[in-house]
Formats: structure tokens, sequence, C-alpha cells
């Protein structure tokens, strides 16, 4: 065998950063994708119906999509280190009642909400413990704390209700008050979204939840705190489900002991359909923030075009596997380029 | 250990008197090794000889019983694998430990990145620092293309230039040629000579002794443990080597039995595969060894598992005993006594949480089943009986399998398939990554096979193995069979020939 040294091995040109635009590309098409479906969605309910979208038609499909939008965001820092909260629905209404008994109580708008997300903060690093700690798959984990934090609220609750005339007025203007047709809280859940996003691309341990979820065995060798970025990623998703816990109240001013049931999945959903991969390590939270509005928008959307509202459910399972197909087309297209690229060089 | 005395400069990196033991097994006892700057050193064992524990107490991943760790002379303690690296010590591992959704970039400098004000990663930095480091490197990667779909060769190059990014004075690899083509391989050296140039010690492990002798300068040994030898590999011979392996005078590698062969078993005509391969068409006859050689890539695993039935043939035909077998039907080929010894015995041999036994029953299920359930009894009487006659080294048949070493794991993959009595055995690569003791033991057993008449289709890479073993070499070349040599007329020369596709056939 003859042995070349590495200068005379003959490697092919490959053009720079190729693979930037190429994968840049993918993300944000499938991101424009979304956000194509979305757009053409509501052209064709404004064309149906001429009164979809006055000011206060964007303003409600605003404001129904904003905690979706902040849990979301929550999730997909857990998702991307491959795990999945399920609590989050159980934080949220758990966290509502707490502000809002507080609020009932005269207490003061900002002290809630800051106690809405430290509760969310606590079953956040709950689950978080549980799963980096005990090795327990995080599906499991936090099915039990969903039922626990359940628990617990039922138990607290019981038959109570709050209800938006027991809440200070300045609180629920709050919750449905905004500039022109832009509510106040879609502009908290865009602020979170950016500094999450930003967070995510350009600070070391940002980067280290994407690497964790790619390869975990291989992040533990890179000497990454894989504990500790999980505890992080579940306490954030915590925070922010508490958070939307509070502005549940705002929006809505009623909140009993079954409010956020069933929530998760509806997550879930809108992470997934925004492109954030299940098993982890891909996608981003404009992603996931984009899932959340396409979904929530079909709510309003179905009515306005007098569809019975019982098809909301379906379609969002169908928009669910559709994205899941798209995704697995799109991961096969890639793999497949990149593959040519490697067969021109190697 | 004395050898180096005459040279000036201090070990780097040095292991004194370390023992580590995991339960009752000691994995190590004490052994030493010193690693200097510029020199290839290589690490020679059979599978289980503590090759595995020392790297991985090296990498700060295992701690010590007993015995001390010294950089640059001092004892160190490394708490986990970031202090080890922090020190400068960096391995690459048999199979890379890479992020695939990440870019080559972020690969590198994960958790180490350039960074801007308020601790903001510095991206275009980062994107400068890799091209730099594939310039040094003498490589064209892309630094900003996502890990996923790279070749394993490319891979070891990030890890490699992972290493290079925090300056590593100490190389550690693990088995880096076993997935390697040729060429591959070559660039690879050029890397390692390139860096041992630059004052890096490399620490370097390979089943193939010819690797060894051509890139290393010194070499240690371990056996079941325990520290054998450290000697400078100028002057000894691959058989001295093997001795110190293996504690004895190694038995015939290549213990070929004399067989008249019998009347045809397996018949492939005109085999096609669109794009795969072309026009494919030889015979195995009863008590035969064919070897299928060419380079990586040129079709031999995919002939084999087009025969199988796994894949489905575009035109041809395939026939055993003269019966012609069904296009993509594998149970029918398994019934018709085919079996098939897949390349990749960890993703497509085994199923590796899963006992011995039941490993082993996987494919007696036809037998073994009564009444619908499994019968238990019946399925670890066949396993045991097999397991014994191929001599797997293992605690308790229960024992999942991945709890064996390399070799052991193949020979539950070939006990599995022997279990069916087949008729022709396909074995794709028996032997890759696995240690000469054991080598020597599959050969054996595949010559004892055709001995008793079955015809034997044995794909493989490593040249001495097709040449020592086969009685007529198949050579492929991008898709076609491009030779038929006799046992008498192959060479390495006339098969690389062949396989390269500078022979005419």
């Amino acid at each position: 065998m003859t042995v070349t040294t590495p200068q005379n091995t003959p490697v092919a040109e490959v053009p720079k950063s190729s693979g930037t635009r190429l994968v840049d590309r993918v993300f944000k098409m499938r991101e424009l994708a979304i956000l194509a479906v979305f757009l053409v969605m509501i052209v064709v309910t404004q064309l149906g119906n001429s009164e979809f979208l006055t000011e206060q038609g964007i303003k409600d499909l605003l404001l129904n999509a904003t905690i979706l939008v902040l849990v979301a965001v929550g999730q997909s820092l857990v998702v991307i280190t491959r795990n999945v909260d399920l609590s989050v629905g159980s934080t949220l209404g758990i966290s509502a009642f707490a502000a809002g008994t507080y609020l009932q109580g005269g207490g003061n708008a900002v002290v809630a909400v800051a106690l809405a997300v430290l509760l969310g903060i606590g079953f956040g690093l709950l689950n978080g413990l549980l799963v980096s700690l005990g090795q327990v798959p995080a599906l499991v984990v936090t099915l039990g704390t969903l039922y626990i934090i359940r628990g617990i609220d039922s138990i607290w609750v019981g038959s109570r209700q709050i209800v938006a005339s027991g809440l200070p007025d300045g609180f629920v203007d709050f919750g449905s008050g905004g500039i022109s047709a832009v509510p106040y809280l879609a502009l908290i859940a865009v602020a979170v979204l950016v500094a999450t996003a930003y967070y995510l691309k350009h600070f070391g341990s940002g980067r280290e939840l994407y690497a964790l979820g790619s390869n975990p065995e291989a992040a533990r060798l890179a000497g990454i705190p894989v504990r500790k970025r999980i505890l992080m990623a579940y306490t954030f998703c915590g925070a922010l489900a508490g958070l939307a816990g509070a502005l549940y109240l705002a929006r809505f001013g009623n909140v009993d002991s079954s409010t956020g049931n069933g929530y998760e999945l509806t997550v879930v959903s809108a992470v997934v359909v925004g492109g954030v991969v299940f098993t982890g390590g891909s996608g981003s939270v404009y992603g996931a923030a984009l899932g959340a509005l396409l979904l929530t928008s079909i709510n309003s959307v179905l009515p306005a075009l007098g569809v019975s509202s019982v098809w909301v459910l379906a379609i969002n399972g169908i928009l669910l596997i559709l994205a899941i197909a798209v995704d697995r087309v799109v991961a096969l297209r890639v793999a497949t380029a990149l593959k040519k690229r490697n067969a021109r060089h190697g | 250990m004395t050898h180096r005395s005459d040279k000036g400069p201090a070990p780097v990196l040095a292991l004194k008197g370390i023992s580590k033991s995991f339960g009752a097994v000691r994995a190590l006892r004490d052994v030493s090794l010193e690693l200097f700057p510029g020199e290839v050193h290589a690490l020679a064992g059979e599978n289980g000889a503590g090759k595995s524990t020392l790297i991985k107490t090296l990498a700060g991943v295992h701690r010590p019983d007993s015995g001390q760790v010294l950089l640059d002379g001092e004892p160190t303690v490394f708490h986990g694998p970031a202090d080890a690296r922090d020190a400068g010590i960096a391995v690459i591992y048999q199979e890379p430990t890479l992020f695939p959704d990440l870019s080559i970039a972020e690969n590198i400098f994960m958790g180490r990145q350039p960074r801007r004000a308020l601790g903001r990663i510095d991206h275009k930095a980062t994107h400068a620092a890799t091209l730099a480091l594939m310039q040094r490197l003498g490589v064209e990667l892309d630094p900003d293309r996502p890990a996923r779909g790279l070749s394993i060769a490319d891979q070891q190059i990030v890890e490699i230039a992972k290493a290079l990014s925090f300056d590593a004075r100490v190389l550690i690899m693990d088995e880096p040629t076993a997935a390697l083509t040729g060429s591959e391989v070559a660039r690879l050296f050029g890397v390692v000579r390139t860096l041992r140039e630059q004052g890096s010690a490399v620490l370097f492990i390979s089943h193939r002794l010819e690797e060894i002798f051509q890139i290393c300068q010194r070499v240690t040994t371990l056996r079941d443990g325990a520290w054998i030898s450290s000697e400078l590999l100028d002057g000894m011979t691959e058989d001295d080597l093997v001795r110190r392996m293996v504690g004895r005078d190694l038995d015939e590698l290549y213990p070929k039995q004399e067989v008249e062969p019998g009347e045809v078993a397996l018949s492939v005509r005109r085999l096609t595969r669109e794009g795969v391969f072309t026009d494919v068409s030889f015979d195995v006859r009863r008590g035969e060894i064919v070897g299928l050689a060419g380079l990586v890539g040129a079709g031999r695993t995919e002939v084999a598992r087009a025969v199988f039935g796994i894949d489905r043939w575009d035109a041809g035909e395939v026939d055993i005993d003269g019966k012609a077998l069904i296009n993509g039907a594998p149970s029918t080929a398994m019934a018709a006594g085919l079996a098939l010894v897949p390349e990749d015995r960890r993703a497509q041999g085994l199923v590796m949480d899963m006992s011995i036994e039941r490993n082993i029953g996987l494919t007696g299920l036809r037998t073994t089943v009564k009444a619908g359930l499994v019968d238990r009894g019946a399925e670890r009487s066949r396993s045991l009986d097999w397991a014994v006659k191929l001599q797997v080294k293992y605690a308790r048949i229960a024992d999942t399998v991945n709890t064996l070493s390399g070799g052991n794991q193949q020979k539950v993959v070939l006990a599995k398939w022997l279990a069916t009595g087949p008729k022709v055995l396909i074995v794709d690569e028996p032997t890759r990554g696995i240690d000469v003791g054991t080598k020597a033991e599959v050969h054996r057993l595949l010559s004892q096979l055709a001995a008793d008449g079955v015809a034997v289709l044995m794909i493989s890479s490593d040249l001495p193995e097709i040449l020592g073993m086969a009685d007529r070499v198949l050579v492929m070349h991008e898709g076609r069979l491009t030779a038929e040599i006799p046992r008498s007329e192959a060479t390495e020369e006339t098969v690389m020939a062949a396989a390269t596709g500078r022979a005419a056939a």
C-alpha cells in the first residue's frame, strides 16, 4: 500500500458554506412552509368571510395563540434535549389558580405573575431532577408529575372557581387590551420568543442543549454538564408554563380545577408541527411558535367558515401526521444530498 | 521499558502500576505505559486484554483502583473526560462520537466556542478556526455542513481536528482504521505522521498488525489485563508480536483443509440489481470456500443480501441444489438451507440486549415453537449446544450479548446461523474487528464446515484471509465480477489488480 501525505491527497473543491446554505435553507423552508400554510388558510377564510380579519378578529387570533406559543417555546427546549414535559398543562392550571387566589385577596398583579412563574419553576425543577438524576424516561416521569400536580390542584381547588369579577380590573384589562390589533400578551410572548431564540443560537449553553439532544453520549464525552442542562431546560419550560398560567388568568379570568387539562398534547403537537424533531437535536423555537399559531388559528378559522368545530381535533391530527411525514421526507432528501457531496470529495 | 533511556524528552503521559477491577473482573493488573512526544506507540493485545479499560483510564472515564497517572512526570487524577481533555489528551474512539445535527465547526468547538462580548458565541471566529484546522490537516470539509452523513473516515478527521483545536499533546486512537478503505487509511496515516512530526504523542490501537508495523515506533503489549512488554518495533516480526499477545505460538491462522468439492450447492445466474450490481454469475460447490474480494463499495454485500432475499433483484436467478429461490423472500431462502452472517453484527446480526441463548434461538423458532409458545427448554439446550461447540466465552448463557467481547459476539452470530444446519453459508467480513486468537478459531470453524460439506461464500476485505482460506477467489469491481482466480494463482497482486479494475476478467 502506498502512503500519501495529506497534502497530495486528492480532494475535490467543495463550495464554501454550501452546507450552511443547504441546512439553513431546509430549516427556513420548514418554517416558511408553516407560515405559508397559515397565510393561505387566513386568506381563504377572509375570502369566504369578510368579517374574519377585523381588528378584533386579528386580535383574537393573536390572543388565542399567545398562551400556546409561550408553553410551546418552553416545551421546545425540553424536546430539543431529547426529552418531553407532559406536565405543562397541570403546571399551567395550578399556577393560574394560585395567581388568581392571590389576586382575589387583593394582591399586586406583578407579584401574582411572579408567583405563577415561581410555582412553574418549582415544578420544572422537580421534573428536571427526576429526569436527570433518576435516569428514567421523561415520558413516564412527566406523565407521573402530570397526575401528581393535577391531583394537588384538584384537592386544593376543589369545586372553587376564580371568576373575572373577583380580579383587579387593571389585570383583566391588561389581559384583553393591546396596541390597536396587537394584544399586550402577544407582545410578552414575542419578547420571550425572540430572547429564547437568540439565547439558543448565540450562547454556549444553548448550543449544548442541541448537542446533548443530538448525541447524549458524545455530549458526555465532550464534557457538557448533561444533567445541569436538562435541569435547566425543564426549569425554563416550567417557568414558561407558570407564566402562561398567569396570562391565562388575565386573558380568561376564569380558572377552576380542570384548567389546562389535556393541554400538554396540544403543546407537543404545536412543537412537532413546528418542526422541532421529537428525537432531539434539531428544530427552532420560531418553528414551534408558528406551529402554535397555526393550530390555534384553526379554532377560529373553522367557525368563520361555518364548519363545525368538531373537525378541529381531526384537522390538528392530520396536520401533525403531515408535519412528521414532511420532516421524514426532507430528512431523507438532505441525507442523500449530503451523501452525494461526500461521494464527490471522498 | 528501558529502551528510551537514550532519548532526551521525558514522557508526556505515563501510567505507573495501574490496576482496575470491575466487580470480580480484574481488567488491569499493574500496567505501566510511557508515551513520549513525537512517537506513535502501538497498544497490542487480544480482545479482552484490557486495551479499552486502559484507554478509558487515560481519557478520564475510569479512575484506577491503584497506581498513578503521570502528566509531564507529575501525578494527576482525572475526575472526568473534561479533566483529561484539559490536560491535552484526546481520544478518538472506534465509532466517532459526533453530534449529527450540528455543523462540523460546532462539533469541533462544542463547549469551547470562541466568545464575543457578553459570553455570546463568535460564529465567525469558530468558522475561521475550523477552516484553519482543515487546512492544517490537508482536507476539504465544509465547516458549516452538518456531521450527519459524513463517512466514518471524515468523522475521524473531525475528531482529529477537535483534538488539534485544543492543542492535544496526546492523541489516543482506538481502532481508527477498522471501517476505513485503503485510501482512507493512507490519508489517516498521513495525518498521524504530520502530528508526530509536530511533536504529539499518539497511542494507536489496531487489530491489523501490518498497520502497527507501518505507522508505529514502539509497542506495548497487554495480555489478560497484565503488562507483557514495551519495546521498539524495529527488528520485531509479526510472529513475535502475536506470540506476546497470545502468550503461545499461535496455531496456524489459516487452517485450510483440502476438500474435494462436491456438486453445486449455490448457483447464481446473471443476477442484476439496477445501479448496484450487474450480471453476476457464480457457483459455490459443497465443501468449497469461495472468497468474494473487492474494494468496499464494489457491491459484494449487496449481492449477498440479494441472494438471501433481503433486497430484491431485477434480473437473474438464484438456485440452491438446483431449485430456484423466490425473489426477495429470506424465509424461503432459509428454508432452502441458506444462511447469511451479516457484516455488521451489532446492527444486523444480534439483538444486543437479549441473552445469548435467545439470540442463538432466534433462527430456531420454527423448530422450538410448540403450540404457539417457545419451548424454552429446547431453546436453551440447542443454544448451549452451539455455544459450547463454538467455544463462546461467557459467564452465563442467560447473559445479554452486549456483555461479550467482539470476537465472542461474532461466534454467537455464527452459532445462530449454524444452528439452522445450512447447506450454504454466506459470511460477510467474518473476522472484522476481532482478535487474532478468535480469528484463527473462526477460520478453523469455516474450514471444518466446508469439510463437512457446507458450501461457504466468504466476503472479506482482509486479503490475507481471502488468500489463506478460499479455494477460489471471485473479485468484484464496481458492481461486476471482474475475475475468478483459483487458489493456486491467487496472490495479492492478481486480486488487487482485479479489484481495482486494472485486469481483464
